[in-house]
């Protein structure tokens, strides 16, 4: 590699978001959505497998275990381009979180676990949240050490892709510290209540009484997770991020395209200077949030363990735009951008989702402000 | 083993910096009476300013990007990053700032011929000549393009007559560049000159302008009968517009960029507050943060933007963008700094220095060099294709 990393997309970048937009078209478009919603179903397995096989499972798998290992901004342009038509996947709980953090942990058990995931054979989801706010490092939730394993007591919420997930990294606090532990979703005494969410998606309220966890069950050192968890959660926040601002370049784009065939007393409202330069500032907004989630995955590429800020960054941003941009858009659409026939109040629903997950504007401002002194 | 050219450049830069910026050079401070602006009837504030200005010129470190040939180091977009980040770990001072600098250099470097670049740029880079900008008028604000000011063919040389209004620092300046009507019966985009006038070659008094922040940064700038040799024009005659358009892409990047406070190691706002209270209040610090995470993804986006522009993918009309946003951001920083100076900030030169009179400054940022709104119209049509 010659000179620094740019904050360009590359020849290779561009032609993955290409073929990404290709096949998402096709198979996740957001009336795919609108279906599910309507059957009550919240996840697509078999779009699932058509994604695995184009290499997106296995994005951060390393390739001895099958995986494409493209890196975090290939990951997050995958995840942008899904945001646009609000794609169902468990990409970024199993293919960007559960993959980084098992990547971790070098050994053979974690390199068979990858390949599953890289094959789209097993999905995973991420149970941390206990409150109403993401906090891992409050976590409550027992592990109590019981002969030679621990017995896992309490309950999680918030457990995105929880419902459909087969196995769940479980983050439970030990003797000295957090331990995360990787278990089948079935095991006995794990009871999942699937969450009837405002965006239609699959999330879930887990309770564990009594789980048993094995030492094999445990994700790298007992009472250390967050060794192995900090740059899963800053790989899955990164790829939120930019998920997050292909929602608002979606709902950008319906939108200016409605002002410009929209007509009221006689004209097209987009000639109208008020709502023009609502639709150029919110343009500046995500233009600007566009340079933060492309710096976000080059710092996570560069070096994963110290990207937090520039993840935070990129959450923070996103989650700001994001609002902004499923405002404006209903705002700017009137009336009809209220109706449930159209598609404005999918992408509204999913940003707000979206930004409570993994770390709402504050956790992340705060963070910042932390990292930056005051 | 091989070392990477960028690392090896790096250490040289280091080792010569700290062996050549003065002591007194090294608090990284931007205010008006630190700044060294050069020029002819430049006084120095400090020795320590003169040599460290000296020594920069000699390395061709005022303009590193400049071709070594006219004055600059001819640093690669990775070297002047590098550069940004080295003299931001020391804290150093710009060796010097002007508008030959950020426009006419710019504006040569792209539309001047090699004789112009070699007689005008080295001067400026060496901080010896001081240049002002003519573009606004009374009756062509928002409106350039309707500039009125009229430069007579008389054969060898212009006759120029008309009033410039706005023109920064006009009453310190030794050349203007300026935007002239050269032809009275095309169209207004069509009849532009870009000129360049010596400010003592005869024909031309400044009147400064005083401001609500209590200084006369800006003057009025009057034009009876100034001579302006043929040559002294950048591009073709009636062309000028599109230097001007050009030049308006660089300052608006340039005010963006003052907005983002973002030259390497700017510290956040939040901290320069924390420093200066005992406690800061629960919302004043929501809004430091707000404005710090605002203001690293702007400055984001003017690296973004330049390694574009490197790769071949010029910014256009998005840069109205950069400077809408950059400028709007910084309002609200200087707003906040008000805050945090409570009572202390409002007195002229009181506790908290010239806070106030910065702060009433930045008001002027989203009106020059095109204002907000100008700068959203740009968007909303040349950018998304809105009808209007």
């Amino acid at each position: 590699m010659s000179g620094m990393a740019k904050l360009v997309m590359n020849e290779e970048e561009t032609m993955l978001a290409d073929m990404a937009r290709g096949f998402l078209d096709d198979a996740c478009p957001v009336s795919k959505l609108r279906e599910m919603r309507d059957a009550g179903v919240t996840s697509d397995a078999a779009t699932w497998k058509e994604m695995a096989d184009l290499g997106w499972a296995g994005v951060l798998v390393p390739e001895e275990a099958g995986g494409s290992d493209m890196g975090f901004a290939a990951a997050n342009v995958i995840a942008h381009e899904m945001g646009k038509t609000l794609a169902v996947s468990p990409f970024i709980s199993s293919a960007v979180i559960a993959a980084t953090a098992l990547r971790q942990v070098n050994d053979a058990r974690a390199l068979g676990a990858l390949a599953k995931i890289a094959s789209g054979d097993v999905t995973y989801a991420l149970a941390v949240d206990e409150g109403i706010k993401f906090d891992p490092e409050g976590v409550q939730m027992e592990a109590k050490a019981d002969g030679n394993g621990f017995r896992l007591n309490g309950k999680k919420q918030f457990v995105v892709d929880g419902a459909s997930a087969d196995r769940l990294l479980v983050l439970a606090r030990t003797a000295d510290g957090l331990t995360l532990f990787d278990i089948p979703a079935d095991r006995v005494g794990v009871n999942c209540d699937a969450s009837n969410m405002i965006d239609a998606r699959d999330a879930a309220r887990i309770t564990f009484e009594d789980v048993e966890a094995t030492g094999e069950d445990v994700l790298g050192a007992v009472d250390n997770a967050m060794d192995i968890l900090k740059p899963a959660i800053n790989a899955g926040q990164a790829a939120l991020a930019a998920e997050m601002t292909g929602l608002s370049v979606g709902a950008f784009t319906m939108t200016v395209d409605y002002l410009k065939e929209r007509k009221q007393f006689g004209v097209e409202i987009g000639r109208f200077q008020a709502l023009q330069h609502r639709a150029a500032h919110l343009w500046c907004e995500i233009e600007v949030t566009s340079s933060a989630i492309l710096n976000a995955g080059r710092k996570l590429d560069e070096d994963s363990s110290v990207a937090e800020t520039a993840v935070s960054l990129a959450k923070a941003r996103a989650t700001q735009t994001a609002i902004l941009a499923v405002q404006e858009g209903v705002q700017m659409h009137g009336g009809i951008g209220m109706t449930d026939a159209f598609d404005m109040g999918f992408y509204m629903k999913r940003a707000r989702v979206s930004a409570e997950w993994l770390g709402d504007y504050s956790y992340h401002a705060e963070k910042i402000a932390a990292e930056r002194g005051f | 083993m091989t070392v990477n050219p960028l690392d090896a450049f790096r250490a040289e830069l280091r080792d010569w910096l700290a062996q050549n910026c003065p002591e007194e050079m090294r608090d990284g401070l931007m205010t008006e009476e630190s700044i060294c602006w050069g020029g002819k009837d430049w006084v120095f504030t400090s020795d320590a300013q003169r040599v460290w200005l000296e020594r920069c010129a000699a390395k061709g470190y005022t303009v590193p990007t400049w071709p070594v040939a006219y004055g600059g180091a001819g640093l690669s977009r990775d070297q002047e990053k590098i550069f940004h980040e080295e003299m931001g770990r020391l804290d150093a001072r710009s060796p010097l700032q002007s508008f030959g600098i950020w426009m006419l250099g710019p504006a040569l470097l792209h539309f001047g011929t090699h004789e112009q670049k070699l007689q005008y740029l080295p001067p400026v880079a060496r901080g010896e000549v001081r240049w002002c900008q003519g573009y606004s008028e009374p009756g062509a604000g928002s409106d350039l393009a309707n500039v009125q000011t009229h430069g007579e063919d008389k054969g060898d040389h212009w006759l120029v007559n008309g009033q410039k209004i706005w023109t920064s620092y006009a009453d310190k300046a030794d050349w203007i560049f300026a935007l002239v009507r050269t032809d009275r019966e095309a169209p207004k985009h069509k009849c532009i000159s870009f000129l360049l006038l010596d400010m003592k070659g005869g024909g031309v008094e400044t009147r400064p302008i005083k401001m609500i922040s209590g200084v006369s940064p800006f003057c009025e700038t009057f034009f009876t009968d100034a001579k302006i040799p043929k040559e002294q024009i950048v591009g073709e005659v009636n062309r000028g517009w599109d230097v001007a358009k050009y030049l308006l892409t660089h300052e608006r990047e340039m005010i963006s960029g003052g907005g983002a406070g973002l030259s390497g190691g700017g510290r956040a706002l939040g901290a320069v507050i924390k420093d200066t209270m005992d406690e800061m209040d629960a919302t004043l610090r929501a809004d430091a943060m707000r404005c710090e995470v605002n203001s690293l993804a702007i400055g984001l986006t003017l690296e973004r933007y330049k390694d574009q522009a490197e790769a071949g993918q010029g910014a256009g009309d998005a840069s109205a963008m950069l400077k809408y946003m950059g400028t709007e951001l910084n309002k609200q920083r200087h707003e906040l700094m008000m805050n945090a100076g409570g009572s202390d900030a409002l007195e002229w030169d009181g506790p908290v220095g010239n806070r106030a009179g910065d702060w009433l400054r930045t008001k002027a940022n989203s009106i020059e060099g095109g204002t907000s709104e100008v700068m959203l119209s740009i968007v909303s049509r040349r950018v998304l294709g809105l009808p209007g």
